[in-house]
């Protein structure tokens, strides 16, 4: 926390020669260990410490597999069969990796959710949100690269489906999107930038993260009554031990979890088609992002009209951006003055319908988007015939049997005669999906800006140490 | 420090408390040893790399006074089909005085029957200073032993492929071979 002065003292010759040199034990000892943390930080808190240890996860086995992999179309499927057959442990690391992608987005929405419930991305955090978010962006590039490098039947249509939305650019999407591809479809060239690329963002997230916790550090941790540290004294308590234990213990829970899907499930969270090698000339049938993305996909696709000029392509790709660039925004979206929505009692109900929107996104990305979820009446049969007199007609059944029947009479009389179906009106998923996109919209542009002016928060505490009173002992003696 | 000390225990039960540590520490250090050693084995050669550490050779298309060279894994092997002077050479000259003594037959191996083919010699194709290639017949050097030359260092070895002069420290070594026909030799690494 700024203003918070250092109470390391080096103590052996060595590290007062060094703290005068580079105070980087006391860079340490300052950030982790006597940092004065907020003392009402409960789980949800955690997840930042498990967060660092996804990304160390992730950095340690992707330069692994690194060794072991081959970018190159030819050989790219081969070597990660070869690391999951012949490399010695080489099917744990790789499985490690596969889940462990699936567990940090599991883990970042938690703790997205987590800071948008609470507030955490009000001053003075905004910087830190923003920072976030540009983690965020890049966990989601370094995963799109990663998928691709397989070179499975879903890495090859999925990089080409991502990258043909850039396609949707008037004017300048065509040359941007051969661009990014290194030539007229996605190839060899295109398959060494995506493992260049997908090598270095992991270090850039390093980075980024470097800042995030440097921009934590400032105003030091939000909480969940959203109040401010008055007195360190009685607000707050030591990072170390205090908050090393609950997030160690937190991290060990999280990675109970990690190992019982990289032992027993390692492919539940994949597709099988990714198993297929790579064929430019079919798409595989069902094709869908990992799931982390499926929210995204659905927004994608529920812009299936046109407005104007703009044409339902490049709408499409301007909600699944600005989906995410509207989180670039929310500091300044939200006019509440109250952080934590513990005490925001409409805000809070407004949330936890959004939680649910977006997991239901999640479910319509996964579906075909004409499939029915509510079905209002039955399909029907109809066949279209020419009878021998030249004569055309339709003629509708509920059953196969009769249907077929009057087919087969129709053609041996000298007709001409099909079959088809006439789907029943449906609620089908593309309209779910296209409610949901209006309501994570409004939450964002319309809900926060709006109820943060009309709302009457309830019952916040005048400070951290009060509420931890208010919880355990009503009839607290007075304070001090 | 700045923890508040209102509700600070009277009591702390040390002995618990180092009991607690101790188990984490155990727990903690067994954990990342049993990480660690995934992450270590799997630098070491991969199934298919070891599969690929055995060469069957069909001697009869050697050359007499002649030599072919295979790579197993990478490493590159001498087969020599030595003329009855070299292999006199190789037989008569007294071991004892080299650098590396070893006899011409110990050099050898049996075939199935337990006779030895003295024409044949099967060495390593690495020389034992640093690791460099010498040259053979085939290069147009074969050194002051009639063997083979090393042209980095300057070792020279003989129609056995013991050292004789140079910097090298041992002999050519002989690597894992068999006999599987009198025509036909497998060697592993």
């Amino acid at each position: 926390m700024s203003g918070h002065e250092s109470t390391y003292k080096p103590e052996t010759g060595f590290t007062k020669w060094l703290d005068s040199r580079l105070p980087i034990i006391r860079l340490a000892h300052d950030s982790f260990v006597d940092f004065p943390t907020p003392k009402n930080l409960n789980y949800w808190y955690t997840f930042g410490g498990i967060l660092s240890v996804c990304l160390a996860i992730q950095i340690i086995t992707g330069v692994v597999l690194a060794m072991h992999y081959t970018a190159d179309i030819n050989q790219a499927f081969g070597s990660v069969e070869r690391i999951m057959r012949d490399v010695p442990f080489g099917w744990l690391i790789r499985n490690i990796h596969m889940v462990g992608a699936s567990m940090f987005f599991l883990a970042v929405y938690v703790h997205m959710f987590r800071g948008l419930y609470y507030g955490s991305y009000k001053a003075p955090r905004e910087v830190l949100w923003l920072l976030g978010c540009v983690i965020y962006l890049l966990m989601m590039a370094t995963a799109f690269l990663g998928y691709m490098l397989p070179w499975g039947q879903m890495s090859l249509h999925g990089a080409n489906v991502i990258i043909n939305l850039f396609g949707a650019i008037p004017l300048v999407g065509e040359s941007i999107q051969s661009w990014l591809m290194g030539g007229p479809s996605v190839g060899n060239q295109t398959l060494q930038r995506f493992f260049s690329l997908h090598y270095l963002l992991p270090f850039m997230i390093a980075g980024v993260v470097i800042l995030h916790i440097w921009a934590l550090h400032v105003p030091g941790n939000n909480n969940p009554t959203g109040v401010e540290v008055q007195d360190v004294k009685k607000d707050t308590v030591p990072f170390h031990p205090y908050y090393t234990v609950k997030d160690g213990f937190a991290i060990v829970v999280f990675l109970i979890i990690f190992a019982v899907f990289v032992f027993y499930a390692p492919n539940v969270l994949g597709h099988a088609d990714n198993y297929v090698e790579a064929n430019p000339l079919v798409t595989p049938a069902h094709i869908v992002p990992e799931w982390y993305l499926l929210p995204f996909y659905a927004i994608l696709r529920a812009i299936t009209f046109n407005i104007g000029p703009m044409d339902a392509k490049l709408l499409g790709v301007i909600a699944m951006f600005g989906s995410i660039a509207v989180l670039f925004l929310l500091p300044w979206l939200d006019t509440s003055k109250v952080k934590s929505m513990r005490y925001r009692p409409v805000a809070k109900q407004f949330f936890m319908v959004f939680v649910v929107v977006c997991l239901l996104l999640g479910w319509c990305g996964a579906s075909n988007p004409d499939n029915a979820i509510i079905s209002m009446g039955e399909d029907k049969l109809v066949v279209n015939y020419t009878d021998a007199a030249g004569l055309e007609g339709t003629r509708v059944f509920e059953e196969y049997t009769p249907a077929a029947q009057f087919r087969d009479e129709q053609q041996t009389s000298g007709g001409v005669a099909s079959i088809a179906i006439e789907k029943a009106p449906a609620f089908t998923f593309k309209i779910l999906s296209q409610i949901l996109t209006a309501y994570y919209f409004a939450f964002f542009l319309i809900i926060l800006p709006f109820l943060g002016l009309r709302e009457r928060p309830k019952g916040e505490p005048d400070s951290i140490h009060q509420s931890i009173l208010g919880h355990d002992a009503p009839a607290a003696a007075p304070a001090e | 420090m700045s923890a508040s000390n209102e509700t600070a225990p009277d009591h702390v039960d040390e002995e618990r408390r180092d009991f607690i540590h101790i188990a984490a520490i155990a727990a903690t250090a067994g954990g990342a040893g049993l990480v660690a050693y995934p992450f270590i084995d799997q630098m070491n050669a991969a199934g298919d790399t070891k599969a690929a550490s055995s060469l069957e050779v069909d001697i009869s298309k050697i050359p007499l006074g002649g030599e072919i060279r295979v790579l197993i894994g990478g490493k590159p092997f001498f087969l020599r089909h030595r003329t009855p002077e070299e292999i006199a050479a190789a037989v008569n000259t007294d071991a004892s005085k080299m650098p590396d003594p070893e006899t011409d037959e110990e050099r050898l191996m049996p075939l199935p029957d337990g006779t030895f083919n003295p024409a044949i010699l099967v060495t390593s194709g690495a020389c034992t200073h640093l690791g460099c290639v010498p040259v053979g017949p085939a290069q147009g050097s074969v050194g002051d032993y009639g063997g083979w030359y090393c042209p980095c260092h300057g070792s020279h070895y003989d129609t056995s492929g013991r050292i004789r002069k140079g910097p090298a420290p041992k002999n050519l070594p002989v690597p894992d071979y068999e006999w599987v026909t009198p025509a036909l030799v497998k060697i592993s690494l």
